[in-house]
């Protein structure tokens, strides 16, 4: 292709879409290394116990085994966590789900690792375990970590706004149901995985697949007993992620396991079953909702209940439910609220971050009061989210006032214009015999951003390098969402460079700098905001050292182009190698850090939340789908999409459209197939073969409709848009459902099990 | 055993244990980590090659296997100067997010073409069915495979 610049707003084509395209580009996973050792770790296999034995005599002794270590080797606290250290890297006492580790295997190669694994001989005392939350909550359940001090409970919070759930009495309509969401898997196609080695200086080198390699560092050195300054971290492109390697996968094991493998490289890389078995998921959740509204569709009075199943450890359990609860009312106006969240240890799997973090879930329960409340009302569905939608300046269910961008009415305005909502009657028509088509809607929102109390920040650095090119140093992973391209963009418009001439450095912990996880649709804004700061201060300093090699007396005329500096007043020009050649190396770099404003409304309320609550900025959707049901099957096809979303201004029409299709079809899964089948603590369906992700058959043709909305402090005018395109597929479909079929499912996914059942125990209306 | 293979256009002899996977031989000693794999068991396509043109995975592949065949990976379908159109058309159409499945889809895609050069998009759809991504969405990827089915008909 030939050069370009890439600019704001324009479709241009991904930086890294090239060397993925050739398959030249190195992931982590990518990486192996001469006189490889290959490490792995044996897992409990129980969902709770004491560990009364681990021998690994018979494993040592197996010829290309070069150590077995436990809990007793880890020279740390043996203990990581983002917000509490509460996960063993090796368990060495107790083992609180199947996938805990209880010891680390270093061998020759894959083979013998293997049947190392298997020959170590560990006996654990099963304990009584509880796997429900409802058991978890029982008075004298047992307790999956004693030492807790809320027993089971890792977090109890409420939000309360307005007259809270007395207002309810008032109202003239009174709506209760309670909704189930189970465990999704993020289903990254790159699994868990990493390489690790130690330098002669005794610092360890981690090549991980991850979303936050500079935490990964602190957990690390923490866990470990290692100084920071000897560990350095370097985060690749990853092969997906979602929230999945948002936390401690394989980088406590892989820098252990270098410390025994006397400077040789270690790989570890979890199979399919490992992943499902040891990573993080989505939490299941169970709401209660109870909706209280005028006659005429005006929201009064929200009280609800949720119940988060964060698994044996808290990872960011009660982050994701203080989201969860933030987003508890959806994006509307109801002046009286009480949300009451419990987030409960159990043996099952850990739940965390991902995509939607606690929002998808009550999305669904939200939307479903909505769709009953439209049913109880004869009203239109669409027109009674209008007319409750949230508009700047109202405050939202959790009391905070809007001063941001605010653009949830315009979606839901967009998507009652197009003629997928103005022909539905006539497309419903037409379904065949024993089909039922319906169209359903769905109104969503997601916070960006850490929230308060933790700071939201990034520091960019850009440089001129000596082949007078520019680097931009990226310090916040890119696992498929593209921000990379973004920042190439914002250093091209500031710059006025080709894409060919600009470099991009992907995280690694000694030549980048810390700019928080990839996560909570953060990594364009706060980077981004960071990097045009950077990047105007780098043109400031190009125009002003080619002053003096160009004899200018102002810098008016002086104009950065691709390759030089001109002064258009003289045409005489300085190529920016010769000026590379005079800085000096400090003068060629430019560091500049942002932070995310934060909510400034004093509140009274979420006071049990340290840190992540509330939010200043959302990005919004509408959504509409079409369905048909087989109502012999029950299976449900979704036949067409439409997503109007607010993130502000697009700053790339391609990478906008990816985000959103992307969302939308994992939000198809999550609506449809997915769900993490537990029994006693075990997942029975650890593969795709029963897991079941959507593939091209599963997914219809989409339509995304971006309503922009200026957002004053985004870069160009921009918000995130990764997450929110999540939350609208399954309460959209579960209107759909309704609409085709007159029947509620309250508990997903909608499987075509599930949905026969339901049909088949409707009174006949025929 | 020693195997003797035609790969990416170049004469490979290999000594390799028997039942060591394909996509581990292309991978370690190959060096052409261009092949990926995302599941070990046939069910996501990440490891998809095309074996005497034909797409085959390589996770179910043994060592073996190759011997006398012609296989291509994702490195053997373009040069350094010049993609392959199926290639230059992901890049275009947005169809390449985290690109972990691309490779494996670009493959599938091609051995798609191969067997019905103007392939409607369900035909597409079905023909990549086999090969999971978990970014895209699938449509851009289909937008794709459809605009170089195209260019090819034009090109004709």
């Amino acid at each position: 292709m030939n050069p370009y610049i890439p600019e704001i707003g324009k479709p241009v084509p991904r930086a890294d879409a090239d060397a993925k395209a050739r398959g030249a580009e190195k992931y982590a996973v990518d990486h192996y290394g001469e006189n490889l050792v290959w490490a792995g770790v044996r897992r409990s296999g129980v969902a709770h116990g004491r560990i009364r034995l681990i021998d690994a005599a018979a494993a040592l002794q197996l010829p290309g085994v070069i150590a077995v270590l436990t809990g007793r080797d880890v020279p740390g606290t043996n203990r990581q966590g983002i917000v509490h250290k509460d996960q063993p890297v090796l368990a060495a006492d107790k083992v609180r789900h199947c996938g805990d580790a209880v010891a680390l295997v270093l061998a020759e190669d894959r083979a013998t690792l293997q049947k190392a694994l298997s020959l170590i001989n560990v006996e654990i005392d099963p304990l009584p375990g509880v796997f429900t939350v409802g058991e978890a909550l029982h008075p004298g359940a047992p307790l999956v970590h004693e030492d807790h001090p809320q027993g089971n409970i890792l977090l109890q919070a409420e939000i309360r706004a307005g007259d809270g759930q007395s207002a309810l009495a008032g109202c003239d309509i009174l709506l209760e149901e309670t909704f189930h969401v189970p465990v999704q898997s993020h289903a990254f196609i790159e699994t868990e995985n990493g390489v690790a080695w130690q330098e002669e200086d005794g610092k360890v080198v981690l090549v991980v697949s991850t979303q936050a390699p500079f935490r990964d560092k602190w957990e690390i050195s923490h866990a470990l007993g290692l100084p920071l300054d000897r560990l350095r971290i370097i985060g690749p492109y990853l092969g997906g992620a979602f929230g999945g390697k948002d936390g401690a996968t394989v980088q406590c094991f892989l820098v252990l396991a270098a410390l025994h493998a006397g400077g040789r490289r270690v790989k570890m890389w979890w199979d399919r079953e490992e992943s499902f078995i040891a990573g993080y998921k989505r939490h299941a959740v169970r709401m209660d909702y109870r909706l209280g509204a005028r006659a005429d569709g005006t929201l009064q009075a929200l009280h609800c209940r949720l119940y988060y199943d964060t698994g044996a450890y808290a990872h960011l359990g009660g982050e994701v439910m203080a989201l969860g609860m933030e987003h508890a009312g959806g994006p509307y106006r109801i002046p009286h609220t009480l949300i009451e969240g419990w987030c409960v240890y159990t043996n099952n799997p850990i739940a965390g971050a991902m995509r939607g973090f606690g929002v998808a879930q009550v999305s669904f329960a939200f939307e479903g009061m909505m769709d009953l409340l439209a049913g109880k009302l004869g009203m239109d569905p669409l027109e009674l989210r209008r007319k409750n939608a949230l508009r700047r300046g109202d405050r939202n269910t959790a009391g905070v006032t809007m001063t941001q961008s605010t653009g949830i009415g315009d979606c839901l305005a967009a998507v009652q214009q197009h003629p997928l909502w103005q022909g539905r009657k006539a497309w419903k028509r037409g379904a065949g015999p024993f089909r039922k088509r319906g169209v359903g809607v769905a109104a969503v929102f997601n916070a960006m951003g850490y929230g308060r109390g933790l700071p939201d920040s990034a520091l960019a650095k850009v440089e001129l390098t000596t082949e007078g090119r520019i680097c931009v140093y990226s310090g916040v992973s890119d696992m498929g969402q593209g921000n990379s391209t973004a920042f190439v963009q914002i250093a091209g418009q500031i710059l006025c460079q080709e894409h060919t001439a600009i470099e991009l450095v992907q995280p690694d912990t000694e030549r980048t700098l810390p700019s928080g996880s990839a996560a909570a649709s953060r990594t364009t804004y706060t980077y981004g905001n960071a990097l045009i700061k950077a990047c105007e201060e780098l043109r400031r300093r190009l125009t002003g050292r080619a002053a003096l090699m160009l004899l200018s007396d102002t810098l008016d005329d002086l104009e950065l182009l691709p390759g030089r500096v001109r002064n258009l007043a003289s045409g005489r020009e300085i190529p920016l190698t010769a000026l590379a050649a005079m800085m000096t190396p400090e003068d060629r770099i430019c560091i500049s850090q942002f932070l995310m404003p934060v909510v400034r409304d004093k509140l009274d309320t979420g006071k049990e939340f340290v840190i992540g609550f509330p939010h200043l900025l959302f990005s919004y959707a509408a959504h509409l789908v079409c369905i048909e049901v087989d109502e012999l099957t029950g299976a449900i096809a979704v036949k067409a999409y439409l997503a109007a979303t607010e993130a502000g201004r697009v700053i790339n029409p391609q990478s906008f459209e990816q985000q959103v299709q992307g969302a939308i079809a994992q939000g198809i899964g999550y609506a449809l197939s997915e769900e993490v089948l537990l029994k006693e603590g075990r997942i029975v369906n650890p593969d795709f073969a029963t897991y079941i992700i959507p593939g091209t058959m599963d997914i219809p043709e989409m339509v995304s409709l971006a309503v922009e909305a200026y957002e004053p402090s985004g870069p160009y005018g921009m918000k995130g848009v990764g997450e929110v395109g999540m939350n609208g597929p399954l309460p959209a479909i579960a209107g759909a459902l309704a609409d085709a079929c007159g029947i509620n499912i309250t508990r997903s996914p909608l499987t075509a099990e599930r949905v026969l059942t339901t049909l088949q125990k409707q009174p006949e209306t025929t | 055993m020693t195997i003797h293979f035609l790969l990416n256009g170049k004469k490979t002899t290999l000594d390799v244990s028997p039942d060591r996977r394909a996509v581990d031989v292309l991978r370690e000693d190959c060096g052409l980590t261009g092949t990926k794999e995302g599941c070990g068991a046939g069910e996501c396509g990440a490891c998809t090659i095309l074996v005497d043109g034909v797409s085959r995975l390589s996770c179910l592949m043994l060592a073996a296997q190759l011997a006398g065949r012609e296989i291509t990976t994702i490195e053997g379908v373009s040069n350094e100067d010049r993609l392959h159109p199926l290639q230059d058309a992901f890049i275009q159409h947005g169809a390449v997010q985290c690109g972990f499945c691309t490779p494996g889809m670009i493959l599938s895609a091609a051995s798609l073409l191969n067997l019905n050069p103007q392939p409607t998009r369900a035909d597409i759809r079905a023909g990549l069915s086999g090969n999971l991504c978990r970014c895209t969405g699938y449509q851009k990827i289909i937008d794709a495979v459809e605009a170089t089915a195209r260019r090819g008909e034009e090109t004709k």
